[in-house]
């Protein structure tokens, strides 16, 4: 009774039918003489989760670095959620609707979940400091109105158990979970999850799998991330791009990717 | 809303009319919700059952249906009981963490038509087997999450059921009399639940209660440690328990008090501590765990704090068991006991959840002498009770006063109690099982036709008329001079020192009692360290001559303990050795739940048996392994074997006089 595996011509249709969320027009970007990355196109679908692979030193991080506006690339036009970019700062991604989370967790060690959460949500709060520090009033009430917010990720997550515990003394695979929680509290239209699974061992990554694939359904979350772990990338993604080298050299669904003799050389190596 | 007048008190739902009468706006159950604690009245719960069952009835539950219940303590899943019972139907509450396979075996064998899951999870579970039950037509779903995408003909949610219940209750005012003629017709004969119990040996068995078993059990607990509606409980044990069933159902409803769930099984400390409840249970694992934990907290703590609670434990060692007991105790002990609860007993009740307790209980495995004593010491009110799902629970209980860490109480109002001539306790009484479902042949074995019930266990009655639970009936054997031999009672005496893991006694049809022993490479890991013994491995501490020192005294220990109990007595054990290797599940010598496979170990270690009794002081052996990867290997050793000096009898004649 439990929904059926889709065919990849299904797969593809429900693709093609998703509006553009994020477009990259040939994106360079080079620090000095290096060429992080080279002439990249593609672009994110609502609703959808998107992989983005390659071996490493591939410029997988970078790509995220531009698209949340950290790095500025040389070239290329990208447009998100049909507005043209200029410059732009992770703060104003922030507000946009990008969050993301990041290859080694980056918490506040002393902090409990819960506050790590809030964090998440100070770009959300509309009081100034002074209200906040009184906690009277409106700032009072934008406080709960936050938390209820943040308890609600907590349940969807599942981790009431450590709302009240330093982040800094959780196993890893929690550590991850909270940095998930974070991101989400700033109610993004597209989260950037680089290596959600690095150092996981099998149960913590079926649980992350589970949590992932329940932010893009139930939230509707579009997804974009990296990740190593060939199975779970192939099982949770809707369409797959493989860099190499800075380059594209292969986009699409998971069956095809897979196939893809460009996409094996570089896995594999080729013999020259 | 009307809630009518009364609707008799002889079934459960009967009983939730009265309650939503009279205890309206009294707290039923409490959950935890996004952080904070939801409550439920009794009114506001009678109306949640009945638009449920309602519903269920508009899906076709009807009279004599089973309904499975699926999931951990919520206060949604407690309601299907009542909701199904006003309906005539039986709920079948079942093991959440069982697999697949496991459910199937129990709503197969129980033609269950009906499921009510917790989540996701739950429904997965049911619906991969549901080729394999095809009696079951509808599920229903308490927590929607993920669940948006599945085919919904014979899906429901219970929030949906709820509405449709409700719509057909406003549309139709004939429906609420008639509904409300269904639960006056309910009988005390009537089935109220079957329970599958979790059976270590063989398939579950399937126990039914009528309301009348649980009503008079339940009715006598609440006299007997008088539990009234400001009791407040936390239900954190399996629903399919017949020990939660009990105390966060059928007491609950009976005696109108308060059940607290907490958000998740992780969380059930920090919620307890929140909730601080009156009543509660826990299995002696529970206890020691947390004992530990504050050990090894105040190992951390300041030097001073230290010194506080050293010299005030010591002193609540002395005086707290006599205070709570209410034995005579000076005024100047009462005003330092009380300084000692200001300064550390109040804070460290506190800290466990235990600052309210009036009653709490531990059963299921033998407690700790010194464990028990730590908690009474303290001021908690700890008792020890013993039961079975064949009883609804309540055979024997500590009344208040009378407390001794070895026993299990006195026999409950209207049950009796009786040892067999083979050792067993048998008991009868209105609160005994009407039979296993659908399995004549094991109800036969285990009740005889005048309604007495055997137990399994091998016990006996003290000088007190406290009963005392030995062994397993099954396992306890003779000695070659005839004396009784009960290999797990005085394995429990040596696993109460923490340096010991675990240990197997031998001694059926042998001339004495020679015992395995394996350390714990935890406690006495950490003694080495202190001490600055090295070691490489496991096997090597085993042998240490310091190790076999203490055991030594452990052992010691024990046989002088053993002497005081003149039916234990000739059991003393006469020779032993510390195992050179630990005892593992991976190589079959102890089941997935940590119990000793007692015959297996036997054949496996049979050199060293051979020379036990063959009176050698030391043997090779050979032992082959499972290492965790898989991979298959051997490991040697020569084992040390060590004589015992055994003690007299001291006291011969008292239970000479009580058996005969």
């Amino acid at each position: 009774m439990s929904v059926m595996d889709p065919t990849l011509e299904e797969v593809k249709r429900k693709a093609e039918g998703r509006e553009v969320l994020l477009d990259l027009e040939n994106v360079s970007l080079s620090f000095g003489g290096v060429k992080a990355i080279t002439n990249i196109s593609f672009n994110i679908k609502k609703g959808e989760i998107r992989a983005i692979i390659g071996p490493n030193g591939a410029g997988k991080t970078s790509m995220l670095n531009v698209i949340n506006g950290f790095y500025q690339p040389q070239e290329g036009v990208i447009t998100f959620n049909g507005e043209k970019r200029r410059s732009m700062k992770p703060h104003l991604a922030v507000s946009q609707g990008i969050a993301r989370t990041f290859q080694n967790v980056a918490l506040f060690k002393g902090m409990s979940t819960l506050d790590n959460i809030m964090a998440g949500r100070a770009t959300r709060m509309k009081q100034n400091m002074l209200w906040q520090m009184l906690y009277w009033g409106p700032a009072q009430r934008e406080e709960i109105e936050h938390r209820k917010k943040v308890e609600e990720i907590i349940d969807f997550l599942e981790i009431q158990h450590i709302r009240r515990t330093p982040v800094g003394t959780l196993p890893y695979g929690l550590q991850k979970r909270v940095e998930l929680a974070r991101a989400l509290a700033m109610e993004p239209e597209l989260l950037l999850l680089d290596e959600p699974m690095a150092g996981m061992n099998l149960e913590e990554k079926e649980d992350m799998s589970r949590f992932i694939l329940d932010v893009n359904d139930q939230l509707g979350t579009t997804i974009a991330l990296i990740e190593h772990d060939m199975g779970v990338v192939m099982d949770l993604s809707d369409r797959v791009v493989v860099l190499d080298y800075g380059r594209k050299i292969a986009d699409g669904v998971p069956e095809e990717v897979q196939s893809n003799p460009e996409v094996i050389d570089a896995y594999l190596g080729v013999s020259h | 809303m009307q809630v009518p007048p009364s609707a008799g008190m002889d079934t459960f739902p009967q009983l939730l009319i009265r309650n939503a009468r009279d205890w309206a706006d009294r707290p039923a159950y409490r959950e935890k919700d996004l952080g904070i604690w939801q409550s439920w009245t009794w009114l506001e719960v009678f109306e949640e059952v009945r638009k449920l069952s309602v519903g269920l009835k508009s899906l076709g539950c009807k009279e004599g249906d089973k309904v499975a219940v699926l999931g951990a303590n919520r206060p949604h899943l407690y309601w299907v009981f009542a909701a199904v019972q006003a309906l005539g139907g039986i709920p079948i509450p079942v093991y959440a963490d069982s697999v697949a396979e496991e459910i199937a075996y129990v709503l197969g064998h129980a033609e269950v038509r009906f499921a009510v899951a917790e989540d996701q999870e739950q429904v997965d579970k049911l619906l991969e087997m549901s080729e394999k039950l095809p009696l079951l037509e509808h599920v229903i779903y308490e927590n929607p999450k993920g669940l948006r995408d599945y085919d919904h003909t014979r899906l429901h949610r219970y929030l949906t059921v709820q509405e449709a219940g409700q719509t057909l209750l406003d549309n139709d005012s004939k429906l609420a009399d008639e509904w409300l003629q269904r639960v006056k017709d309910g009988k005390r004969e009537d089935l109220a639940v079957i329970l599958y119990t979790s059976g270590t040996t063989g398939r579950p068995k399937g126990v039914m209660l009528t309301f009348n078993s649980l009503m008079v059990s339940v009715q006598n607990a609440n006299e007997f440690d008088n539990l009234d509606e400001t009791a407040d409980t936390v239900a954190y044990l399996p629903m399919a328990w017949v020990g939660d069933h009990v105390f966060s159902y059928a007491q609950c409803i009976t005696a109108g008090y308060c059940v607290n769930c907490p958000e998740g099984p992780e969380t059930v400390s920090i919620d307890r501590k929140e909730i601080a409840p009156t009543y509660m249970f826990a299995p002696p694992r529970v206890f020691e765990g947390m004992l530990t934990h504050i050990m090894v907290r105040m190992e951390d703590a300041g030097k001073m704090k230290k010194k506080l609670f050293d010299y005030f434990l010591g002193y609540a060692n002395q005086v707290g068991e006599r205070i709570l007991n209410g034995e005579k105790v000076s005024l100047f002990e009462r005003m330092k006991y009380a300084i000692g609860e200001f300064c550390v007993y109040g804070p460290l009740k506190n800290e466990m959840g235990f600052s309210r307790v009036r009653v709490a209980y531990t059963a299921g495995e033998a407690i700790g002498p010194e464990i028990f004593k730590f908690y009474r010491s303290i001021g908690l009110n700890l008792k020890q009770l013993y039961g079975q799902t064949e009883s609804s629970v309540f055979i024997t209980s500590q009344p208040d006063g009378q407390i001794y860490a070895d026993t299990v109480g006195v026999p409950m109002q209207d049950v009796e109690v009786r040892i067999a001539d083979n050792g067993e306790v048998m008991y009868r009484s209105p609160g005994a099982f009407l039979g296993y479902y659908k399995n004549d042949d094991a109800t036969k074995d285990t009740k005889t036709e005048d309604g007495w019930v055997h137990t399994g266990d091998a016990g006996m009655f003290l000088e007190n008329g406290h009963l005392k639970i030995i062994d397993r009936a099954k396992d306890v054997g003779k000695l070659n001079d005839g004396s009784m031999f009960a290999p797990k009672y005085i394995e429990n005496k040596l696993k109460f020192f923490p340096n010991i893991k675990e240990a197997v006694t031998f001694g059926n049809e042998r001339d004495y009692v020679c015992a395995f022993v394996n350390i714990d490479l935890v406690a006495v890991g950490n003694w080495a360290e202190r001490n600055n013994i090295a070691y490489a491995s496991y096997q090597e501490l085993a042998a240490h001559p310091e190790v076999y020192k203490t055991i030594q005294s452990h052992v010691d220990q024990v046989n002088k303990d053993l002497a005081d109990e003149p039916m234990m007595a000739g059991a003393q054990i006469k020779r032993f050795l510390v195992l050179h290797k630990e005892l593992d599940p991976d190589d079959g010598e102890l089941t997935r739940t940590q119990k000793v496979r007692r015959k297996f170990v036997a054949d496996r270690y049979a050199p060293l048996i051979e020379a036990f009794y063959a009176g050698e002081t030391s043997k090779h052996v050979v032992t082959e392994v499972t290492f965790e990867d898989g991979r298959q290997g051997t490991i040697e050793a020569t084992v040390e074997i060590r004589d015992m000096e055994t003690y007299n009898v001291k006291t011969v004649s008292a239970i000479g006089e009580a058996a005969e």
